[in-house]
């Protein structure tokens, strides 16, 4: 029964791949309903790890069986994979209900449904295996899954350089993943999870000496481990797929970028806790990156106008916030803001589909407004979510996010409070875009095209269905559920997550000064009133003050990313292309390569047969001029040595050619 | 005395050869330059043949005899042949078989 929780989503991915175009509809139905059951089973074995703390571990069959090596099929359901797994599955299930009519006219339906079952089940794969290997099967599934998603209109070119990005920017994080599964191996000669951990004692005292350097060799895995994560999770430097990613159909983005996909990098970090722990440098290192991607995704929401990017940007910008709660090694605060931020995230997501859906496909911001009476529901869920996510106390994100930064301060050290000053801005930035979103799309006057405005119209059940359920439990999942995950001595995570005493600071925060724990929530409020009073009240000046030269300076470089892209892009992208072609190509394969081989002989044997031919040219006493020589040389070096005669033949040869 | 026989058979060879290689005009000098040759080399198998006191010398001096007249008669009808088709049998005239 545990497997079938796996094995469902793939039966509904071959069901939809090999018979969907038998059955029209069916596939739509026949997925869901596989999701569904696969959420329902996993939902019952919380409830009974609830109440028993029960863990399974379920092992179909050998898999690689070699010297040292045994690798099993081994599906593994504990604390931290159950919680995954209802997040998963539930957000999946609405998500497949939410295509039906998101896709509806879709004429690749089948296919979109059975890549989102696919994708389903290689998240389950990943979240569900105890050893490195069956995870990275898991994590290359999600990315080769992300990327038939994302290429899903694969007529339309920024499509396909989308997914070529992120499967490309996925691959180098995966890269230093197998490096560290690699070396994993290499010394614990085991991938599976429970020999790896108990054996990190052993693989802290591991050190290697390149040069006159000294590094620890678990310091150098947690890094590559890390590495792996940031492709999977958009952190800093491997960022810029995510944003771009928002070309494949609305329900993707929600699938990938808000439950599942990008959760993998936290929750490889999460699972990999007894690793981590052990190496406090690579545990600032995650601060560090974690806390200055907030900011940075944040900033960088500020002034997007597309309404997905937004939205995409506060992923990253919160996936920042839990790798930030992971490095200050309150694992568990950072899978409960995982837990929050896929309810509200794919609220906002499908929320966002719902907008679009009913504007004809329009996703810049620009262009929309005054929906607000249009689509009442649509707007009452893009509040709730906005509010969930800018972290308004009492909804779900409020619970989540107001710990991390409690802990990043009650961390007491340089990268603590680092961490907490930054994620405090980015919590104000978060206030900021949320609102500006909301503002743009639902209450200012409309700047959208009459047709459009005309036509619009709230989804029927398939829509309102997904989006109540996502709203509920934006609205409650915090509240319910926050003793469960980081409440005081729960026995939640039993043996699953590991931190170290002197690591441990959840019990501190109770001991903040009363400023630095109403601080985020008072920079929230500033968020929101600033942006209510420069988009709502103060718009006309607002925009003359965006024609000063410094402020547009300011919008483009925030509008811009940073100009994290045009960095990668010029900086390392173009010069890679421009090295391959000079170098690999041009010099290497058409140059050496080619003029030792095939062409430079071919034209070597040319030559010198146009040389030789020469030689004979039709006069009889030329003929005779060369044979006599040659028998007189012959005769002549045949009496001094007849080993000279090679080296004769070979001056012979030279001076001819 | 043999010293003296052998370097005329070798110094007639050479003329020959000479004759053969510098000829700049007529197919017919070759010929006869062979003719020389082929009398040294004779020459110089029947005085082997009387220095050793052997005479199976002399049966190849014999033999080439045969074979020397046998090869200039053949030499110079081909040489008739080609005057016919050509008009000339000067060595510098190119022939049409090259490389």
């Amino acid at each position: 029964m545990l497997v079938l929780i796996i094995l469902l989503p793939l039966f509904g991915f071959f069901f939809g791949i090999a018979f969907g175009r038998y059955n029209g509809k069916g596939t739509c139905f026949i997925t869901s309903l596989t999701v569904f059951s696969s959420f329902f089973i996993s939902f019952y074995f919380f409830i009974k790890l609830l109440f028993s703390g029960t863990f399974y571990k379920v092992t179909l069959f050998p898999w690689i069986f070699s010297d040292f090596l045994t690798i099993n099929w081994n599906f593994y359901f504990d604390s931290l994979t159950l919680g995954m797994l209802i997040v998963i599955t539930f957000i999946s299930t609405l998500v497949h209900i939410y295509s039906i009519e998101y896709m509806k006219e879709d004429p690749h339906l089948n296919r979109f449904m059975s890549y989102l079952s696919l994708f389903t089940f290689f998240m389950l794969v990943l979240v569900t295996s105890n050893n490195f290997l069956q995870l990275f099967v898991g994590w290359e599934g999600v990315g080769l899954s992300s990327y038939l998603l994302i290429n899903f209109w694969f007529t339309r070119i920024q499509a396909n350089k989308s997914s070529i990005k992120a499967m490309v920017l996925n691959r180098i994080g995966d890269f230093f993943f197998l490096i560290a599964i690699f070396s994993l191996y290499l010394i614990t000669n085991s991938l599976d999870f429970d020999v790896i951990f108990s054996l990190v004692t052993l693989i802290k005292e591991y050190y290697i000496q390149i040069g006159i350097a000294k590094f620890c060799v678990l310091d150098l895995i947690c890094l590559c481990l890390f590495l792996g994560a940031t492709g999977k999770s958009a952190q800093l430097g491997l960022h810029s797929w995510l944003p771009d990613a928002m070309e494949g159909p609305t329900p993707v983005s929600a699938l990938i970028h808000a439950a599942t996909m990008v959760t993998a990098g936290v929750f490889l970090i999460i699972r990999c806790s007894f690793l981590f722990e052990y190496s406090p440098l690579i545990l600032n290192l995650i601060i560090i990156i974690g806390s200055i991607t907030a900011l940075f995704a944040a900033t960088t929401g500020l002034l997007q106008n597309d309404i997905k990017r937004v939205i995409a940007y506060s992923t990253c910008s919160q996936l920042g916030y839990m790798f930030f709660a992971c490095g200050l090694s309150s694992y568990d605060v950072g899978f409960f803001h995982l837990y929050n931020h896929a309810f509200f995230k794919a609220l906002l997501f499908l929320g966002a589909g719902s907008v679009i859906h009913a504007l004809a496909n329009e996703q810049d911001m620009r262009k929309m407004g005054g929906l607000r009476i249009i689509l009442p529901f649509s707007y009452s869920i893009m509040l709730i979510g906005s509010l969930s996510l800018i972290g308004f106390p009492f909804l779900s994100g409020f619970y989540s996010k107001d710990v991390i930064l409690e802990i990043a301060y009650a961390k007491y050290n340089t990268f603590g409070h680092f961490a907490y000053y930054l994620g405090v801005l980015a919590a104000f930035c978060t206030a900021f875009y949320s609102t500006r979103v909301l503002i743009l799309v639902f209450l200012i006057n409309t700047n959208g095209f009459r047709t459009n405005i005309l036509n619009a119209h709230e989804g029927s059940y398939f829509f309102v269905l997904p989006l109540f359920f996502l709203t509920i439990l934006s609205i409650i999942s915090g509240y319910l559920s926050k003793d469960l995950f980081i409440g005081f001595g729960t026995d939640f995570w039993s043996n699953v997550i590991f931190i170290l005493p002197y690591n441990y600071s959840l019990s501190d925060i109770e001991f903040l000064n009363l400023f630095n724990k109403i601080l985020p929530l008072l920079v929230v409020l500033i968020g929101i009133f600033s942006a209510i009073f420069l988009y709502f009240f103060t718009l006309p000046s607002y925009f003359n003050y965006k024609q000063t030269k410094w402020f547009k300076y300011v919008y483009i470089f925030l509008n811009r990313k940073w100009f994290f892209d045009k960095f990668i892009v010029e900086l390392i992208g173009i010069n890679v292309l421009t090295l391959s072609y000079l170098y690999n190509y041009k010099d290497i394969d058409r140059g050496v390569l080619e003029n030792f081989g095939p062409f430079g002989i071919i034209n070597n044997v040319n030559n010198t047969i146009k040389k030789v031919k020469k030689i004979q040219t039709g006069y009889i006493y030329h003929y005779m001029f060369y044979i006599f020589i040659a028998i007189l040389i012959l005769f002549i070096f045949s009496l001094i040595n007849f080993n000279y005669i090679l080296i004769l033949f070979l001056f012979v040869m030279y001076l001819l050619f | 005395m043999f010293i003296f026989q052998f370097s005329v058979n070798f110094f007639l060879f050479l003329i020959g050869i000479l004759g053969i290689f510098l000829n700049r005009r007529s197919i017919l000098i070759v010929l006869m330059c062979i003719e020389l040759v082929l009398l040294a080399v004779n020459l110089n198998f029947v005085i082997f043949s009387v220095y050793l006191d052997d005479l199976s010398g002399q049966v190849f001096s014999f033999f080439i005899l045969t074979v020397a007249a046998a090869e200039s008669s053949i030499g110079l009808a081909i040489i008739i042949v080609y005057y016919r088709i050509r008009g000339s049998i000067e060595v510098l005239q190119k022939i049409s078989i090259k490389g």
